[in-house]
């Protein structure tokens, strides 16, 4: 038997209110109409002495009731609904941002100070959690049923969405979207730990950070030969970039966010920055996506204040 | 209605005309073209049938009890493809619709029966495509194709079946086109549009939404094929190109598609209601007018699939209020059969019996449907079991219950013969009770997280599963069962004479089976349907 | 199309009350197809603005690549085309038999004129590998995005000139129909029907060449 589904996120107890109240509002509507049928099939079977006189073929009162008042307890519904919508794909400010990585059939995760993990994903008790996902290949969904959220995963942009743990525990972790053979098994384990835990297995975890990685890909790469402060190509200088208005060479202008920086590293000549050559390779096919993670969290790392993060 | 003389015995459509396979397969009579889709949706339903049955063996245990992975992600992919585009969308309109359709509105034919044949040879065409991409080793994409999954990563026959669905495609599209020019131009005198039965007003809302749907899915189609082939198109990110953009297209027809499955089987259901409880359907108007509006919100819902997928917050919010819009007119309908069973005389035959079951089912779905439009409860359910059951009660528990429902009561008029109503009583049942089994754990399972297309799945979730396949071995039982004792009727069935049912409709005053001209002289029509006495 | 070509055996078919009916039936039937033929070009055309919207420049410069003198006379002949088509059902509408063949045949000689002159565009940019799977080497511009533009503008261009082609073998036939003498004011279902497709195929260009050829000139 299946212990009924628990709820481990600050989300859950509102998400299965509303369930609830729907459950009970379908469950007696079904009920409702089943007792009328059946009553009716008793009642008025051939052969039965009921009445018969005086039957109704339309009734302009009666239909508007039953057209007006399902629609407006749908508008009800959906108004609940779409409170919780927005609590949903609202994170917190103060969230913690790990980053997903999904590919054929695994997911790999990041936590900001360096720690890697291979389906699996540690996060702490009680503090909200951020997650940046984005796949190597195929779409993937990111599906924790005890925290009730779900999110599919893209390549080519960053999708996010993001809980707060409530109950310390194993659960599973579960890819919702199709994705070719082994997509049954792409499954994983979320594990909630209090907060003391959770800093203690960093601690043991430990590696270098995300943006020293990311420094040292830059650098490894060749990134710096031409972004770098002392180079001599003609390349935009990247430090203290993220968040900032960046013109390019047809008029228009973009925020230099996530998928901004990701796509002029895997996809440069799709945006020319103002007064800059088309000269940058594409890194498509040469770096993962992790990697292009680090890269960004290197960038971002050189922003003196952390700008508002778009996405 | 009034009634043309029979008494000129005119040979039946099924001795006139060319003798032997070359007068079917060359047929331009509608009503010879309706049996030439039933047998090929027969066909395809048993295909589809086999497939599902090897997903529900297979499920019997957590590892997969059957097949590899692989297998089993080409099973479910056929009986997608297979129940969606070769059974569920021509079943209703193509066979009873064709039949039906000239009969009911007082025509001789539809107004282009050379157009509805070669629509009848894409149907096959498009069917022999996606045989063909099984017998080569099948398709793994899921029957929604999304990209770049199948553009770019998988290895099976993917161009071949999105050719198949192209072209049959193409055969919705025509018949829709011939049953709008129908309906339009040659209904009898004195056949208003009010006056039409609401099987019709179903084929018609049908149409629209064929005609105006399917050449959206049959160039995005065109165009997964064509960045298969070339290794280059608009959905490949790695180009710049927007994955979502293709989940965008495919929704604005598939969502549509789905009235394309159910309108027909409600037009079917008003037509057994009230022949079952011999009286006038309760709200005629509102049920014609609920129609329309099914087919034209449904058309502004498509994003309802894509609360997960990426797309804005905003977008979210429109298709959730849209999406709980389009459940009013379905409501309105549940009401509305209900109550026409208000002071009726009921006779509980079989196409009642499926009737009754139809209503109880679609009302369940709905319900269900409910709380996928509900975006915050959409996150935790899509992509589940939940949505399964969901559309396999609508689909399934609707369709197809209207599908044979509709196939009993016009079975005399078709083939002249009576089916033994014993059996034919006991299957109905049966089958209700075998859905509901394999069905109903399926809303459990998705409740508590099982995600669809799962081959192998977690321990907790066996004995759901179990439960489930128990029920599909029913439901198979039921399907085969009318296969069994409507052949048999064929050969020994008693003779029908024009009206069993003692049923009104233009129909039912010609012989049984129908002439070749269907009217021996033009029907004058001088009242509206449903005029029916205890 | 087919139901176009459906009543040319008999003046009136079997299934029709009279040709009052009929002649309603054909026009019902190709105003129908006519919306079906506007989603199926409908999708590309949103395929067509939302790859503009993100990629203004690319779309710009393959647009620049395409050549808007061979377009601009396709353009020019297209229309005329239409022109003929129009005065060949007011020449069968007012009774006339002489005339309305040739219109018929100029029309489907001028639909042949646009594809072989399309043709001619496909080639040179065959010549300078401009074409996405086949032979792709642009020098220059944003090479990805032009990709984009270029799978799209081979899609349209290429589904515009199969219903070019259709057009012009169903015009032929008509050509000869009417050269036989099968139409009369009677019986026009057939040309106009036909004709009102070709005016369909002529609209949908209308809106291809300032998309595909005007647009990235503008700037």
């Amino acid at each position: 038997m299946i212990s009924p589904l628990p709820q481990a996120s600050s989300l859950a107890p509102g998400i299965d209110a509303l369930f609830n109240a729907m459950l009970a509002l379908s469950a007696a509507v079904a009920l409702a109409v089943f007792a009328a049928m059946l009553v009716f099939c008793v009642r008025y079977r051939r052969g039965s002495a009921a009445d018969r006189s005086l039957s109704p073929s339309r009734s302009l009162g009666i239909e508007l009731t039953w057209t007006l008042v399902p629609l407006a307890l749908f508008m009800g519904l959906f108004g609940w609904s779409i409170g919780l919508w927005q609590r949903l794909q609202t994170p917190p400010a103060d969230a913690t941002v790990i980053y997903v990585v999904a590919k054929q059939w695994m997911w790999k995760t990041q936590h900001p100070n360096g720690q890697r993990e291979i389906d699996a994903l540690h996060v702490p008790l009680g503090q909200p959690v951020r997650l940046v996902m984005t796949s190597e290949d195929v779409i993937h969904s990111f599906y924790v049923p005890a925290f009730r959220v779900k999110q599919d995963v893209l390549p080519g942009r960053y999708t996010q969405l993001w809980f707060t743990a409530t109950r310390p525990g194993r659960f599973p972790l579960f890819c919702a979207e199709f994705c070719g053979t082994d997509h049954a098994v792409m499954r994983g384990d979320i594990v909630v730990m209090p907060s003391a835990q959770y800093a203690q297995w960093l601690q043991q975890h430990a590696s270098q950070t995300l943006a020293t990685r990311g420094g040292e890909l830059f650098r490894q790469l060749g990134c710096s030969g031409c972004h770098g402060s002392q180079s001599t190509v003609h390349a935009p200088d990247l430090m203290g970039l993220y968040g900032h208005t960046v013109a390019l060479s047809d008029g228009s202008r973009v925020i230099a966010d996530d998928r901004y920086l990701h796509d002029s590293i895997m996809l440069p000549s799709l945006q020319i920055v103002a007064g800059y050559a088309p000269i940058m390779p594409s890194y498509q096919g040469r770096i993962g996506e992790e990697d292009v993670l680090a890269l960004l969290a290197y960038i971002k790392s050189t922003t003196p204040e952390p700008a508002h993060e778009q996405h | 209605m009034s009634s043309t003389d029979p008494g000129i015995a005119a040979p039946s459509y099924l001795t006139a005309g060319e003798p032997g396979l070359a007068g079917w397969l060359l047929t331009h009579d509608h009503k010879r073209i309706g049996i030439l889709y039933a047998v090929g949706i027969t066909f395809f339903f048993l295909l589809g049938g086999i497939a599902a049955a090897m997903i529900r063996i297979n499920l019997i245990e957590p590892q997969g009890a059957l097949m590899s992975a692989e297998t089993y992600n080409k099973a479910f992919t056929f009986h997608g493809v297979v129940m969606v585009w070769f059974f569920l969308i021509p079943s209703i309109p193509a066979t009873l619709g064709n039949f039906l359709l000239p009969l009911m509105i007082g025509a001789r034919d539809v107004a282009f029966p050379r157009l509805n044949l070669f629509s009848w040879y894409l149907y096959v065409g498009g069917g022999l495509f996606t045989i063909g991409a099984l017998l080569l080793g099948g398709v793994d994409t899921g029957w929604t194709f999304y990209t770049p999954f199948s553009t770019l990563f998988s290895n099976s026959h993917v161009v071949l079946a999105v050719v198949g669905v192209f072209v049959v495609g193409f055969s919705s599209i025509l018949t829709g086109l011939n049953f709008i020019v129908t309906v339009h131009t040659m209904r009898a005198t004195g056949m208003h549009w009010f006056r039409l039965p609401l099987f019709v007003w179903a084929m018609y809302a049908t149409s629209l939404v064929m005609v105006l749907a399917t050449p959206v899915l049959a160039m995005t189609l065109s165009l997964i094929a064509l960045e298969r082939l070339l290794g280059v198109g608009i959905f490949d990110p790695a180009l710049g190109g927007d994955p979502l953009l293709f989940q965008h297209f495919f929704w604005f027809y598939s969502h549509p598609a789905v009235y394309i499955m159910v309108l027909p089987a409600m037009g079917v259901v008003s037509e057994l209601i009230t022949c079952g409880v011999r009286r006038q359907i309760f709200g005629y108007r509102f049920m014609a007018w609920s129609m329309l509006a099914i087919a034209v919100i449904g058309f502004m819902v498509w994003g309802h699939h894509m609360f997960v997928a990426g797309q804005s917050m905003y977008a979210g919010i429109v298709f959730s209020i849209l999406s709980f819009v389009v459940a009013v007119p379905s409501a309105i309908k549940v009401f509305n059969w209900v109550a026409t069973l208000y002071k009726g005389t009921i006779d509980f035959h079989a196409p009642m019996l499926y009737a009754l079951g139809f209503i109880g089912l679609f009302m369940l779905g709905g319900l269900t449907g409910l709380f996928l439009a509900a975006t915050a409860l959409d996150v935790n359910l899509t992509d589940t079991y939940f949505v399964v059951a969901h559309f396999h009660y609508i689909m399934v528990g609707g369709a197809v219950m209207a599908y044979l429902g509709g196939i009993h009561f016009w079975w005399p008029k078709i083939t002249g013969r009576l089916y033994p109503e014993g059996p034919a009583r006991f299957a109905a049942i049966l089958m209700f009770f075998g859905f509901n089994l394999t069905f109903f754990p399926q809303y459990l399972l998705g409740y508590f997280g099982m995600p669809r297309r799962y081959h192998a799945y977690p321990e907790p979730f066996q004995w759901l599963n179990v439960l489930s396949s128990a029920g599909a071995s029913i439901l198979a039982l039921a399907y085969v069962m009318p296969l069994c004792y409507l052949g048999w009727s064929l050969v020994r069935g008693r003779a029908a004479g024009p009206n069993p049912w003692r049923a009104t409709g233009l129909e039912w005053t010609v012989p049984s089976p129908p002439p070749k001209e269907n009217f021996a002289l033009p029907p004058v029509v001088s009242e509206g349907p449903y005029r029916y006495r205890p | 199309m087919t139901q176009a070509s459906a009543p040319l055996l008999a003046a009136r078919a079997s299934q029709f009350d009279d040709t009052e009916q009929q002649r309603g039936a054909s026009a019902l039937g190709m105003w129908v197809f006519i919306a079906t033929e506007v989603l199926f070009f409908g999708v590309l055309f949103a395929g067509y603005t939302i790859g503009r919207l993100r990629f203004p420049e690319a779309f710009a410069a393959g647009g620049r690549r395409t050549d808007l003198l061979l377009g601009s006379i396709e353009t020019g002949i297209l229309l005329s085309s239409s022109c003929l088509a129009a005065l060949a059902v007011r020449d069968v509408q007012l009774g006339g038999r002489r005339s309305s063949p040739w219109l018929l045949l100029g029309t489907a000689a001028l639909g042949a004129a646009f594809l072989v002159m399309h043709g001619f565009e496909y080639h040179s940019e065959y010549e300078e590998a401009l074409i996405p799977g086949l032979r792709y080497h642009p020098s220059g511009d944003p090479p990805h995005a032009m990709a984009i533009f270029f799978c799209l503008y081979y899609f349209i261009t290429g589904f515009h000139s199969l219903h070019v082609a259709i057009g012009v073998a169903l015009l032929s036939r008509l050509a000869v129909k009417a050269w036989q003498g099968a139409f009369s004011p009677d019986y026009i279902a057939p040309v106009e029907v036909t004709a009102l497709y070709w005016h369909l195929v002529d609209i949908v260009w209308i809106f291809v060449y300032p998309a595909v050829y005007l647009v990235g000139r503008s700037s």
